[in-house]
């Protein structure tokens, strides 16, 4: 956690704060602050009387139990359950004895309280994301009780008399539960990180949401904010020809929506819109919308908590109702992406020090083979069930050597169209000889980012690295599919880079011939491709490559775009 | 000393929901309760931090020890408590 920008005042009219957007909304309103989170005083000295400041812990740990079971007890649905789940942790018998032992040993009360708590959130975030909301209700629990101990009151919600921007500094999914939704106009938060719980329940909502905005704790009540989730930024009391651009861009975007055609730049030259999906729910949603079907197939959420594989039957019936219901537009299946991140109960190594360098993806063939030949035998029966033929990447290729196996064996058991994922560098720079042996390829450019930069995607500290922009990360994007040009192999990308429109540019103009991305975000990059043509793309794309560091890429490009589609997107 | 082995029954696993509601259940047999997963440190049961932090998924084993009056019980009552889908509940 790093140490609060205290509210200093100063923050003057026309000043614009830079934070990570979520979404793409735009919007104008009034602050409404939740108080900041108390923090031990740096100095602290460890207590005179122990005994007192151990009884004064668990006083206030109590008391903050009793008001969170109180809210449960006058709430209902989701919210109780939130509550009653963050009282638990805030009478946890294992958390308090470890304070009491940390005071006993010669800690300051609060540094201690805070300690432990962060020690607790530390074993959390080593179990991977889905302990993630629960680092945040520890860390409510946490400021809630350092509150009472410096005599301060609970930090809590505003409450929502007319529309307003929550501005807080972090939100635990137990806060963002007890908020008003239809008054929230926008979510800005001083920490968490876009794809923190409280950002994705935002963006579920189509709420906009800015977080890591350094400093913006220094707002007041009811001052006028623009909060663009597009940019990032939040400008304090607007100009009118601010809000007259905001009211243009939220027609813009419902205008967007309306526009289905195939994705293209404007002379013609198709780059295909596709889906990224992880689950047969997601698929019929994503079917229904605007896209030329499904760039990537995440089939590892089918595996997620499960003691064993799923046998073939269950798969293939799985695979027959994804491929139904896009009636025959392109879909991607990846083969399982185990590992790292995302541990399966049967597939995972449990002795791996560095899992993201591990046994995972296409690797876990090394140790587990049926898993591999079981989820070809589905995805075969379910083309042979349906007529329909997917195309079949594996993911964590790094060599020709793999990606030849991999192809023999799809291809022997009837996958018409075979494909390998481009995550690792290694399989970039010989993705020339690669192209040789599969049908197409894939750019994860997330993992292409982590393994490029030796920055850990989990890491928020570390997200300026793990930037795609970044001039490395660029350059064997370009490569690859500068090689798929060649040989006349598509080169798609199916990271979250393909969602940024200014990216989707960039990888048309490197020869990228189908984008994958969440399906909220397919309008945009439709919108954005029409405005501009191939030879546009490919100076843009240039002039990203010449740049230095990731920052200039990116403003090289945005200062080469069409200046009105600029504006009207906010880029 | 009672123990039970049981593979947990919750499809999200042993955390969110089921935690509280399996700590809660512990911490009312009045009994200290410890759980591990097989070839780990036994933990304060009791403890809603310790158990999700197992991070023990759906199936997989989990072995409770306890000692005490009722400590046959109040394992079997929490053992099947751990077998149900709780979070489907």
């Amino acid at each position: 956690m790093t140490a609060g920008t205290t509210a200093e005042a100063g923050v003057t009219a026309g000043t614009t704060l830079q934070g990570v957007g979520v979404g793409r909304g735009a919007v104008v309103g009034p602050v409404a602050r939740v108080s900041s989170v108390p923090k031990p005083p740096a100095d602290e000295k460890p207590p005179t009387d122990k005994d007192a400041a151990k009884s004064s812990v668990s006083a206030a740990f109590a008391a903050v139990a009793t008001g969170l079971r109180e809210r449960a007890a006058e709430s209902s649905g989701t919210l109780s359950t939130v509550l009653s789940a963050t009282a638990l942790m805030a009478e946890d018998k294992a958390l308090i004895k470890d304070i009491l032992k940390r005071i006993d040993g010669g800690e300051p009360t609060l540094t201690a309280v805070d300690r432990s708590v962060e020690g607790f959130c530390d074993m959390f975030k080593s179990l991977g994301d889905y302990l993630a909301e629960r680092v945040t209700d520890l860390r409510s629990v946490r400021g809630r009780v350092l509150a009472r101990l410096m005599g301060q009151a609970e930090p809590e919600m505003p409450d929502l008399s007319v529309p307003s921007v929550i501005v807080a500094e972090d939100l635990a999914p137990a806060d963002t539960a007890a908020l008003d939704l239809a008054k929230v106009l926008a979510v800005v938060t001083e920490l968490g990180g876009p794809t923190s719980h409280t950002a994705i329940i935002a963006g579920q909502h189509g709420i906009p949401c800015v977080v890591r905005v350094t400093g913006v704790m220094a707002l007041e009540d009811g001052q006028q904010v623009a909060v663009d989730a597009a940019a990032g930024t939040i400008e304090l009391d607007p100009s009118e020809a601010t809000k007259q651009l905001f009211t243009d861009r939220s027609e813009l975007l419902k205008s967007l929506e309306e526009n289905t055609a195939p994705g293209a730049t404007s002379d013609g030259h198709p780059v295909q819109l596709l889906a990224n999906i992880g689950q047969v729910e997601d698929a019929k949603r994503a079917a229904k919308r605007a896209n030329e079907g499904v760039g990537l197939f995440r089939t590892e959420v089918l595996f997620l908590d499960s003691k064993e594989a799923p046998p073939r039957e269950g798969q293939a019936a799985t695979y027959a109702e994804v491929l139904r219901a896009f009636e025959g537009r392109k879909v991607v299946v990846r083969t399982l992406d185990a590992g790292a991140d995302k541990p399966l109960a049967f597939a995972t190594q449990p002795d791996e020090e560095n899992p993201a360098l591990g046994v995972r993806g296409y690797r876990l063939g090394r140790i587990t083979p049926s898993l591999m030949e079981t989820q070809l035998g589905a995805l075969a029966d379910a083309q042979e069930a349906t007529g329909i033929y997917p195309w079949v990447m594996a993911p964590m290729i790094a060599t020709k050597a793999e990606a030849q196996a991999f192809a023999d064996q799809a291809r022997a058991v009837g996958i018409k169209t075979v494909g390998v994922m481009i995550e690792i560098p290694s399989a970039a720079v010989r993705a020339e000889q690669i192209v040789e042996v599969v049908d197409f390829v894939s750019i994860g450019t997330n993992d292409l980012a982590q393994y490029t930069m030796a920055a850990d995607r989990l890491r928020g500290e570390l997200a300026d690295l793990l930037n795609p922009w970044q001039p490395a990360v660029l350059e064997l994007v370009a490569r690859v599919a500068a090689a798929g040009t060649r040989s006349g192999t598509p080169v798609g990308v199916c990271g979250e880079s393909a969602a940024d429109p200014l990216m989707a540019l960039v990888l048309a103009g490197f020869g990228v011939s189908s984008l994958s991305m969440s399906p909220a975000a397919v309008a945009t990059a439709r919108y954005m491709l029409s405005k501009h043509t191939m030879d546009w793309c490919r100076a843009l794309a240039a002039a990203a490559l010449e740049a230095d560091s990731a920052d200039d890429a990116r403003a090289a490009v945005v200062s080469r775009i069409d200046q009105k589609v600029r504006q009207l997107l906010a880029l | 000393m009672p123990t039970r082995t049981v593979a947990i029954g919750s499809s999200v696993g042993l955390h969110a929901r089921p935690a509280s509601l399996f700590t809660q259940a512990v911490a009312a047999t009045g009994l200290d309760v410890t759980i591990a997963k097989s070839g780990q440190p036994a933990m304060d049961a009791s403890s809603i931090l310790m158990v999700m932090a197992l991070g023990a998924g759906h199936g997989e084993e989990v072995t409770l020890e306890a000692d005490g009056d009722g400590a046959d019980a109040a394992l079997d009552s929490l053992v099947e408590l751990l077998a149900r889908d709780l979070d489907a509940e």
